[in-house]
């Protein structure tokens, strides 16, 4: 679309926004996948595999980096080879960058990266946005540069690239991560020609000039001494008294060629005003709508939002604020404990404390307010109560706002109600789930109304934290005058709940204004929706008087065969309802929407898609709402009532979408929570259940194994035990030659099963009669849910088998142990979850582990609840996660606090031996704790011994008791994916190999970075696509196995469940009891593979097939027995590597976009892999492993 | 010696056709055959099944998509690659510009609007011809063989409207009267019969009591029930026939030729044994020729047809017991 002035205007996000001038004003990039900067490094990878010059008509040099430390480095030689260069990041990402971004800044280096800014990781991690990460460098030297908008992020990112080349100050443009980053507003794209208009060229060749060559050589990154250094450090003074005036140069040049004025400091509202806030980023736009309303009516109020934060012009700063203000709040969107202040109100008083004589003869009174952590809301009615404030008799000097502390005090007050009046644009709220295909045909919406009407639309969606069954709730906003407004919508004219359940889950009618009219999928008519509402929600519509309709979204794609997507029709009703568009025009303008994005995936989905279209008006039906509530079920609470006290009224709290309301008392200061909370959030995804016939089952248990979400258990038990089971209970004679007389049973917790079927597909019990049947067939879950929820009861209340009788090597014994990791919010058939559910059983209950950033600690620790918990005598394994690049050094750690701890407690016993009994404490001492037995008599011991602490002295008894425990052997691990363990902690990782302390090392490895959405590592193999990898990886797949094996002291396995369960069971056993360090790698299927994951088993066995993934186990024990370590637990490759890639979109892709790589790639790839299986044969077949390949 | 044979309408420089299946896939292979002396060249067929798998698989994808803040995708834009005919288009287009011999699309549909829709974008990429593959296995008892036949005239008729380039028919030997299908194919606007189409069978695995599905490359025993409706459909119709599955030798081929074949489809001997195969049967089939003081092609087309053999008996079924009789023996 083309504005008046001639300028394009599109729809698109802050990120994009941003890139869009970055690339173009670049020569090389380097990249890492950080949330939430991704998408800039996506989206470049995605222009330079397309072939999009830059502006100077060239294709950039982009480069995937293996940390972001890795990137800087890497940017810095960029620079110094005399390159235009940009990155990207967040958060930690940006941490790690410190230490060259101090060097960019002091060897004056022209350059500027982008950052979405985000929380730093602290008590807990948080991807959301504020200004935490960006604070934490203002010390380094870089200018800092802040936007507030989208089209800010797009002109400022331009105004950053062009001030630093004169500047020669490197420039780090920010704007808050998500709010900005992640919101989709309409902007005025910088054409090239205002691009080269805002470049100085002779600063470009400046910098060429000044490259590092052998032409003209010089020497940099010297050392200096006490004589020098100092002096030199200042010596840079100039360049930063320069740079503001710069910047003003350059946003004045700007202005005359876009019509967009920008200053250092930008004052908005009265130029009398007696009060301003002072702010930073995406508030500073809430700040100025709420300074308007208050000035309309009467007041003198301000805003003086911050551009160029670092170097702080005093001078600029004062010169923008009005003479006559009176009380100046400070807005600091960071926090720093235990500082006077933070950093921007640090700044600002000191500043006017400096130098406000001149302006005032009074000094204005500066209060300082924290806000929006972690992308907490911030809403005009927050911004009502921080004016009000300063108008008290006695303003506050330090707050809060947006939250009830309840601790320190310290939260300003607010009128939740509270809204702008006079909002002119049309609201709309959506919740549904991630599967269905809301945001992107809410996004699809956006784009139609903005190019048919030519409104001006935003909008901005939410996620939760789970893979499985996320609900996303979409905010739209249409108007006609430009749409700031970066808080979520509150007064919708028009709600629309896409999916049943989430109405009485999710507080989707407090978002509805007055009158508002509300859409809700249901499987009930108009005849009886009303009726199946419950006392609240009913109450809700009357009081609002809501215009209630309903649609059989689900009836419709089914019998348009459009199976569960009901994107489209949902998008049709809201169109029918809310009279935005012209109905008609709107379905014209959905299909031709269709028809652009499926055209490519054939004629027959389009038309699928058309026909769901075409029924979806007449499905849509109005609800006559009675006067009055008919309803007496209240809505049902989301955590039972026999849930611990802290998980109904904290976890049931934030489950509910209500964790605004909890007051800072309601947290864990040190964010330490309780484990077990998962099980008491019933999710209920499943659509169909496996459902157990008892009469075929062999008893093999391996759907118990491939679980992803111990959603299905086993067990036998003494035939007395079956005493008041439910009827549909079913158990059969447990077959075992070694115990004897029990029952069995295979049950399945209904409402925690994800239906992803991976247990019916590997059931090999099929019936002989009929081959179609087997022990585990699907059923629909609904009319399953309450006799299974009662037979699961039953079956929990069975008491557990004897751990001590079974084999922690054998696929069925290891499937009786109870998993200590249950219900985690992983992807419906997720291939890691099994693997870190089978150390919970065999382990669980002495393991500590360390997870490292990634999909396992975000399903594995994400709240509001998480799947680690405890067995019945409440031991169970203790989880943290420290970050992503520190996994390996974070669980050394614990290893040597466990071993220090328990080296005391042996120490103890030696000295007092004499009192505790000599027999005693020298079967503690050498206790063999090989196996269960072994565990189970040293529990029985160290029980004793804390009886016994009255036989030492009194002195020692507090210390005995509380490190008696460390002498029962504690099984250590580290856990993380391969973008941790192949790229960004591989130097730790490394370093811990290298040590030989007793620690169990767990790679999930995907093969990509599967939690930040796939971009590629260096697990990617040869021929895959990738994110950062679009045209293909090329290099090959690294070998961390043989990598670790070349110490000679690992144990090293590579493990598969579908390629081979009863390997995976044994590697693990052994690799616990390894006595020194062990690194397994285990193959997990991954939804960024792109095929069904309920094949997932039959991949990982194709896998393995191949040669894909050669399974093998190195036990450096083996050579005492003077064996070849190194055991080949698969048989040479039996079919050609394309059986396997056919199978999967990631590489397909490559074989439909671009056949010749696709083929050269794929021969490189089978040639690996031939060489590969030949060195592990070789490796395999000789006395020892080789120590190169 | 004149081999030159019409097909289709088409004039060809001989009978030897490559067959349906991945030899045109590289061009480089395709252009070795035409060197070798290949007078046409069928294409793989697209399956629109298998367009619909993709469709499927590419949903599948993007129901994952947009669910998660940290992952809005988890694929390259750009990999939202095409999963419609557009490869197999663009590749006839490419078989067109590097070959000088006539280019067959070969289509399998599953339904009356993917048929059509599909030939017709592949005559408009540049096929000369289409071969349409028709192959369903009935499975619904209350459906007749007249529906089934009935269902394939719709197809031929419905693709005949839309086309102006010629098309042929590949069927299985799986229908009650050919003859009469062949007429009524021939009625509904087809150009030519395919006899017969090869495809995965299933198999039995009776340990894990699975079905595998299994294909393999044919033999010169599948000859026979070729020559026997080849046969006796020459001089029965006007439609241009090609036998397709069998022919490894030469003397496979003489009787393909005699029993009444327009042209022969080869695939499987090139699969086995390399492009350089097909050069030796040409050689070995002219020589034959010369041998038996054949100087036109034509001479020997159908004179072994149910019309024109000796014994049209050993065509039909009053054969039988002679046959087994002998086997006795």
């Amino acid at each position: 679309m083309e504005t008046q002035s001639g300028a394009v205007r599109k729809s698109m996000d802050g990120n994009e926004a941003a890139a869009n001038v970055a690339y173009r004003l670049s020569e090389t990039i380097a990249i890492y996948p950080i949330t939430p900067s991704t998408p800039m490094g996506e989206l470049s990878d995605e222009w330079v595999s397309k072939g999009s010059p830059n502006l100077w008509g060239h294709v950039p040099k982009i480069v995937e980096m293996q940390s972001e430390a890795g990137v800087a480095g890497a940017v810095h030689g960029m620079l110094q080879g005399g390159s235009l260069s940009t990155t990207f990041t967040a958060s930690q990402g940006l941490l790690l960058m410190i230490p060259i971004m101090y060097k960019l800044a002091g060897q004056l280096m022209p350059f500027c990266m982008h950052v979405a800014a985000r929380s730093l990781a602290t008590h807990a991690l948080s991807i959301f946005g504020d200004h935490s990460d960006v604070m934490a460098v203002r010390q380094t030297g870089f200018a800092l540069l802040a936007s507030a908008n989208i089209q800010e992020a797009h002109d400022l990112a331009c105004i950053a690239h062009a001030a630093t080349l004169p500047s020669r100050v490197p420039f780090l443009h920010f704007f808050d991560g998500f709010r900005t980053s992640h919101e989709i507003n309409d902007l005025e794209i910088l054409s090239d020609d205002v691009l080269r208009a805002m470049m100085d060229e002779e600063a470009i060749l400046a910098h060429a000039k000044r490259a590092m060559t052998p032409d003209h050589p010089t020497i940099r990154g010297t050392a200096q001494n006490p004589d020098a250094f100092f002096q030199a450090r200042e010596a840079a003074n100039p360049f930063y008294a320069a740079l503001p005036g710069i910047v003003q140069e350059a946003m004045f040049r700007f202005a005359s060629l876009t019509g967009r004025t920008y200053h250092l400091f930008d004052y908005t509202g009265d130029p009398e005003a007696d009060r301003v806030v002072v702010v930073m980023g995406s508030g500073g736009e809430t700040l100025v709508e709420t300074s308007r309303h208050l000035n309309s009516i009467g007041q003198r109020t301000g805003v003086l939002q911050v551009r160029l934060y670092r170097p702080f012009d005093a001078w600029a700063f004062l010169n923008a604020l009005p003479a006559t203000v009176k009380h100046i709040t400070v807005l600091d969107r960071t926090k720093e404990p235990g500082a006077p202040g933070e950093p921007l109100f640090l700044d600002v008083s000191s500043t006017i404390r400096a130098k406000g004589g001149s302006k005032w003869s009074a000094l204005p009174q500066v209060s300082a307010g924290r806000f929006g952590l972690a992308s907490k809301e911030f809403t005009p009615a927050m911004c009502m109560a921080i004016f009000a404030d300063m108008q008290a008799e006695t303003p506050r000097e330090e707050f809060t706002v947006g939250i009830e502390d309840d601790i320190s005090g310290l939260s300003l007050r607010y009128d939740r109600d509270f809204l702008l009046p006079g909002q002119t644009f049309n609201q709309a709220v959506f919740f549904g789930l991630g599967s269905d295909g809301t945001v992107g045909a809410n996004k699809n919406t956006i784009k139609i109304i903005a190019k048919k009407l030519g409104l001006h639309a935003q909008a901005y969606f939410v996620y939760d934290s789970k893979k499985a069954g996320a609900v996303t709730v979409s905010h739209l906003r249409f108007g006609k005058e430009p749409i700031r407004a970066p808080y979520l919508v509150s007064s919708a004219d028009f709600v629309g709940c896409h999916q049943y359940h989430l109405l009485e889950q999710q507080p989707v009618l407090e978002a509805a204004r007055e009158g508002a009219i509300f859409l809700l999928n249901t499987p009930h008519g108009p005849d009886t929706a009303w009726d199946h509402l419950s006392h609240e929600t009913q109450e809700m519509i009357i009081a609002k008087k809501l215009k209630f309709h309903v649609i059989d979204a689900y009836k419709i794609a089914r019998e348009t065969g459009m199976g569960a997507r009901i994107n489209t029709i949902m998008q049709v009703a809201y169109f029918a309802l809310s009279d935005i568009l012209p109905l008609d025009q709107a379905i014209s303008e959905i299909k031709n929407a269709i028809e652009k994005s499926y055209a490519r995936k054939g004629a027959d989905l389009v038309q699928k898609n058309w026909n769901a279209v075409d029924q979806s008006v007449a499905g849509v039906h109005e609800v006559v709402v009675p006067a009055t509530v008919t309803a007496t079920a209240p809505r049902p609470f989301p955590i039972p009532v026999e849930a611990p006290d802290f998980v109904r009224t904290v976890s049931g709290t934030l489950l509910a979408g209500r964790g605004d309301d909890l007051p800072v008392s309601a947290f864990p200061p040190d964010g330490v929570w309780p484990t077990g909370t998962s099980k008491w959030e019933k999710r209920n995804l499943a659509h169909e259940l496996p459902v157990w016939d008892s009469s075929l089952c062999i008893q093999c248990n391996k759907c118990v194994i491939v679980c992803p979400h111990a959603a299905i258990r086993a067990k036998y038990y003494p035939e007395e035990a079956l005493a008041g089971a439910p009827e549909s209970f079913q158990s059969v004679a447990f077959r075992s030659p070694e115990i004897k007389g029990q029952r069995y049973t295979i049950q399945v917790a209904p409402e925690d099963c994800t239906g992803c079927r991976l247990c019916i597909n590997v059931c090999p019990a099929k019936d002989k009669t009929n081959a179609s049947h087997k022990a585990l067939d699907p059923a629909p879950q609904a009319p399953l849910r309450e006799q299974e929820r009662a037979n699961f009861a039953f079956f929990e209340s069975l008491p557990a088998p004897d751990r001590t009788r079974l084999k922690t090597d054998l696929v069925k014994d290891s499937q009786f142990f109870t998993p200590l990791f249950e219900y985690s919010g992983a992807c419906v058939g997720c291939g890691e979850t099994p693997y870190i559910k089978l150390v919970t059983q065999l382990f669980g209950d002495r393991a500590i582990i360390a997870n490292a950033t990634g999909c396992s600690s975000i399903y594995g620790g994400n709240l509001p609840t998480t799947p680690y918990t405890v067995n019945a005598d409440g031991r169970g394994p203790a989880w943290g996660n420290s970050l992503f690049e520190d996994n390996a050094e974070f669980g050394l750690g614990l290893r040597l606090s466990v071993s220090d701890q328990e080296q005391q407690a042996r120490e103890m016993l030696l000295a007092t031996r004499d009192n505790l009994g000599p027999e005693f404490v020298d079967d503690i001492l050498h206790a063999d704790q090989s196996n269960e037995s072994g565990i189970a008599a040293q529990r029985a011991r160290v029980a004793e011994l804390l009886n016994r602490l009255d036989r030492i002295p009194e002195t020692l008894r507090p210390r005995m008791a509380r490190l008696a425990d460390y002498l029962v052997k504690k099984s250590v691990w580290i856990v993380g994916g391969d973008g941790w363990a192949y790229d960004i902690g591989f130097g730790g990782l490394d370093h811990v190999l290298s040590l030989g302390e007793n620690i169990n090392i767990l790679v999930l490895d995907t093969e990509v970075y599967s939690n930040t959405g796939g971009q590629a590592s260096k697990s990617t193999p040869t021929g895959a696509i990738a994110k950062f990898a679009a045209s293909g990886k090329s290099g090959a797949k690294k070998d961390l196995g043989l990598y670790a094996m070349s110490y000679g002291n690992v144990y090293v396995a590579r493990i598969a469940l579908g390629g081979k369960d009863s390997q995976t069971v044994k590697a693990m056993a052994e690799a616990e009891a390894y006595p020194g360090t062990s690194l397994i790698i285990a193959y997990s299927h991954c939804i960024a593979h792109g095929f069904n994951l309920a094949q997932g088993l039959e991949h990982q066995k194709m896998a393995v097939d191949t040669g894909y993934w050669p399974l093998y186990r190195h036990d450096p024990r083996r050579t005492e027995s003077g064996l070849n370590p190194l055991v080949l637990d698969s048989p040479a490759p039996k079919l050609p590597l394309s059986r396997f890639t056919e199978n999967e979109v990631r590489y397909r892709f490559l074989e439909a976009t671009n056949k010749e790589r696709a083929a050269a790639l794929g021969l490189i790839a089978q040639d690996q892999i031939n060489a590969r299986v030949e060195t592990y044969r070789r490796m395999a077949a000789s006395g020892q492993p080789e120590k190169n390949s | 010696m004149k081999l030159t044979t019409n097909y289709l309408g088409l004039t060809l420089k001989s009978p030897f056709v490559i067959g349906a299946s991945p030899l045109g896939d590289d061009l480089d292979t395709a252009r070795r055959l035409e060197d070798g002396g290949a007078s046409a060249l069928v294409m793989h067929s697209l399956f629109e099944e298998q367009l619909t798998n993709d469709a499927a698989v590419a949903a599948l994808t993007e129901s994952f998509e947009e669910s998660s803040a940290e992952a809005l995708s988890y694929f390259p834009e750009s990999a939202d690659y095409s999963l419609g005919p557009e490869e197999y288009l663009n590749h006839i287009a490419s078989l067109k510009s590097r070959l000088s011999i006539p280019v067959i699309g070969s289509l399998n549909g599953r339904t009356p609007g993917g048929w059509i829709n599909h030939a017709k974008l592949m005559e408009e990429a540049g096929a000369d011809a289409i071969e349409l593959n028709i192959y369903e296995v009935p499975t619904d008892a209350s459906e007749s063989g007249a529906d089934i036949e009935s269902r394939v005239l719709e197809v031929v008729s419905g693709v005949r409207e839309k086309l102006t380039i010629p098309f042929c028919v590949k069927l299985s030997p799986f229908y009650s009267s050919l003859p009469s299908l062949a007429k009524s194919i021939q009625l509904s606007g087809a150009n030519g019969l395919v006899l017969f189409n090869r495809f995965y069978q299933p198999d039995l695995d009776i340990e894990d009591l699975n079905v595998e599905p299994k294909l393999f490359l044919s033999t010169s025993s599948e000859l026979l029930l070729r020559i026997r409706w080849m046969a006796v459909l020459h001089g029965n119709t006007d439609l241009s026939l090609a036998l397709s599955g069998g022919v490894h030798k030469v003397h496979d081929a003489v009787k393909g030729i005699m029993a009444g074949a327009d042209i022969l489809q080869i695939v499987s001997l090139i699969l086995r044994h390399g492009p350089q195969a097909l050069e030796a049967l040409i050689k070995d089939f002219t020589a034959w020729m010369q041998e038996h003081d054949y100087q036109d092609i034509t001479e020997m087309r159908g004179c072994l047809s149910h019309k024109n053999s000796p014994d049209p008996a050993a065509f039909e079924r009053a054969n039988y017991l002679r046959v087994l009789q002998l086997w006795k023996v």
